[in-house]
């Protein structure tokens, strides 16, 4: 079997703060293989997008990876120099964020910084680059994609932002796009219609993606298999369908039990109680123990591994059968 | 008496100036809510569910009157809300409140809890200081945190136990119908469970009536009774919730409910997703506000604007197929 894509081994990432060093991201490990869409699903705080920035080498100072490997293509991210990363960076594996309007550069036109990262990334003329970026455009269905590249952000809806945004991720084809809430500052409509877009150019392209999201629902839209992050760890990882149908994890149980459903509207959620912890003050045993209603007393005092119980489907929980 | 709804508004319209009419330049108006009619029985929940810009939240400021309407009706417990005098409004207020979506910037960062929550109290003297305690021991307890929390100051609380006191607050002075503007999209999904389970529960404790706000349609559909779907300043249906969820008549409605991504990859369905983008609400359509994203659109769309009609049993839609 070839190795994966993207392996991320016993990652983990720290934050020091005035109390005490914050555990952002506390030993997670994935792979990604090519052509795959995998979802990294969670609640505020529980370190999926300090997941991704880590990958990308973005982590914000203070905060600095401490320990693991972020193997791409069989070599170690984490071990290139900054010369070598930025070559990876933008090209190899490309990111668009939740608001595009903080992540484009409000002086430049779309175009421009389209035609900016073709010819940083793939050189050639800048006639061709701009050429480029118009096709890109209308790729992602921006419509009237020649006169729209002379606009500059702030003439975009949030729509056509996120579309331009994708549009920038992908001229210079890279092998895996992350996309970190890409649809969640989006109204719903549009959401749906870029929903429809991401499925399409992941298909046509067969790009692998790592889609960071707290919504489900999008989750079950597009992701062939999908991992649940909670204070910092993986508690489960599965094929979407096998986690949908037979959520293994209480916390993935109880996440998506609280949403409103078609078929329960109107009667009681059933809920989580309690907050998740203090990622500074790590304790023994799970994590999730001091919510969780099937607690036995071993919880308190070893941390579950992740355990094979499918084919592809593992939890870190050994109470729930 | 019985009979009569809590909340009556009819043909409620604001018009908000946008740039000036300086040095010739012409001005220029935009109809954030323009002719919004609806009633709300009491101990009843309606939901406004829309996407941004669509007029719901300024809806709900208008019938409490923190913005003035520019036209229309509202009647309030059998009173018209725009004719009162300002001390009689000031009375009436105390009838009507509302929760907002920010529990991070609707809270006092420099008062304690207790005093937030104890406020209304004092600002209408219901009480003296002994009663205020009292009472604001019996409003903690009522949204499900421990009366302690009165010492503590808004940073030091959750998103989920901000809300909670933005709830006790606003249940202070035992209104009636409470307006909740996005009570729960601040906040985590275990997070926004509580909640609403929360708000469900005083409403059936207190003979509450609400008006529930949320650009999130299960959310909306999971806690209202009747829902009305806004867009562009106006309803374009109206109806109970199993008539909106189950037969949605307008396609504005039916292309919100195919949009909502669910939590279930088995139902992967065809969806009819509205096209474009939400128009300008400087360059309102013509006809129908909705013809440009309309699959069904045809020509009478683009020319008459749609009036509500009755689609099937208090089910009205605003749209020319039927």
């Amino acid at each position: 079997m070839p190795p994966p894509l993207l392996a991320v081994e016993r990652l983990q990432t720290h934050f020091p703060t005035s109390r005490g060093v914050l555990r952002a991201v506390d030993g997670v490990s994935f792979t990604l293989e090519r052509g795959e869409v995998l979802g990294l699903v969670g609640e505020s705080g529980c370190g999926k997008s300090v997941t991704s920035l880590s990958i990308m080498r973005l982590v914000p100072p203070p905060g600095r990876i401490a320990a693991g490997r972020v193997l791409f293509e069989g070599e170690d991210l984490l071990a290139k120099d900054d010369e070598a990363m930025r070559r990876v960076r933008g090209a190899r594996i490309a990111m668009v964020f939740q608001e595009p309007m903080t992540s484009l550069n409000p002086v430049f036109s779309i175009g421009d910084q389209i035609a900016g990262a073709v010819l940083a990334h793939a050189g050639g003329g800048r006639r061709a680059a701009w050429e480029h970026g118009v096709a890109m455009l209308d790729q992602v269905q921006m419509p009237s994609p020649r006169q729209r590249a002379r606009d500059f952000p702030h003439q975009l809806s949030g729509g056509l932002r996120q579309r331009a945004m994708i549009a920038l991720a992908l001229a210079s084809g890279p092998a895996v796009l992350i996309a970190d809430e890409p649809t969640t500052a989006l109204d719903v409509t549009i959401q749906a219609q870029i929903l429809d877009l991401l499925r399409r150019l992941q298909a046509e392209r067969g790009m692998a993606v790592l889609l960071i999201t707290h919504d489900l629902g999008v989750v079950a839209e597009l992701c062939h298999r999908v991992a649940v992050i909670y204070a910092g760890r993986i508690v489960e990882i599965a094929p979407v369908r096998s986690l949908f149908a037979r959520p293994l994890h209480p916390y993935t149980r109880g996440l998506l039990q609280c949403l409103p459903h078609p078929s329960r509207f109107g009667q009681p959620l059933t809920t989580i109680e309690g907050v998740p912890p203090d990622l500074r003050q790590v304790t023994a045993g799970c994590r999730f123990a001091p919510r969780c209603v099937h607690v036995i007393a071993s919880c308190r005092t070893t941390e579950p591994a992740l355990e094979e119980r499918e084919p592809g489907h593992f939890v870190a929980c050994p109470v729930l059968r | 008496m019985t009979t009569q709804p809590l909340l009556e508004v009819r043909g409620l319209v604001k018009q908000f100036e946008v740039g000036s009419a300086w040095l010739g330049r012409r001005r220029r108006f935009v109809r954030a809510v323009d002719g919004v009619s609806f009633t709300v029985e009491r101990g009843r929940t309606l939901g406004l569910v829309g996407e941004s810009g669509c007029g719901k939240s300024t809806t709900a400021r208008l019938i409490l009157r923190l913005v003035e309407p520019s036209a229309g009706h509202i009647g309030f417990e059998g009173r018209d809300l725009l004719s009162l005098s300002a001390s009689a409004l000031w009375a009436v207020r105390q009838r009507m409140q509302i929760v907002f979506q920010d529990p991070f910037g609707s809270l006092n960062p420099r008062m304690r809890v207790g005093r937030i929550i104890g406020e209304p109290l004092a600002i209408y003297g219901r009480t003296d200081a002994a009663g205020q305690r009292r009472r604001t021991r019996e409003l903690l307890e009522l949204v499900g945190l421990d009366p302690a929390f009165a010492h503590r100051y808004p940073h030091e609380l959750s998103g989920g136990q901000r809300q909670r006191i933005g709830i006790a607050a606003a249940l202070a002075l035992e209104p009636s119908l409470v307006v909740a503007d996005e009570p729960v999209s601040a906040l985590d999904v275990s997070v926004q469970a509580q909640v609403l389970n929360l708000l469900s529960e005083l409403r059936r404790r207190l003979h509450l009536t609400y008006l529930f706000i949320s650009h999130d349609l299960h959310v909306v559909l999971h806690m209202s009774d009747r829902v009305a779907v806004m867009y562009l300043g106006e309803i374009v249906e109206i109806g109970s919730r199993d008539a909106i969820h189950r037969e949605p008549k307008h396609p504005y409605t039916q292309g919100l409910l195919s949009a909502v991504p669910v939590a279930d990859p088995t139902l992967r369905r065809e969806r009819i997703v509205p096209r474009g983008e939400v128009a300008s609400p400087l360059a309102v359509p013509s006809g129908c506000r909705f013809h440009p994203r309309c699959a069904f659109a045809f020509d009478r769309c683009r020319v008459e604007r749609p009036v509500a009609r009755e689609v099937g049993a208090g089910h009205e839609a605003a749209c020319h197929l039927y």
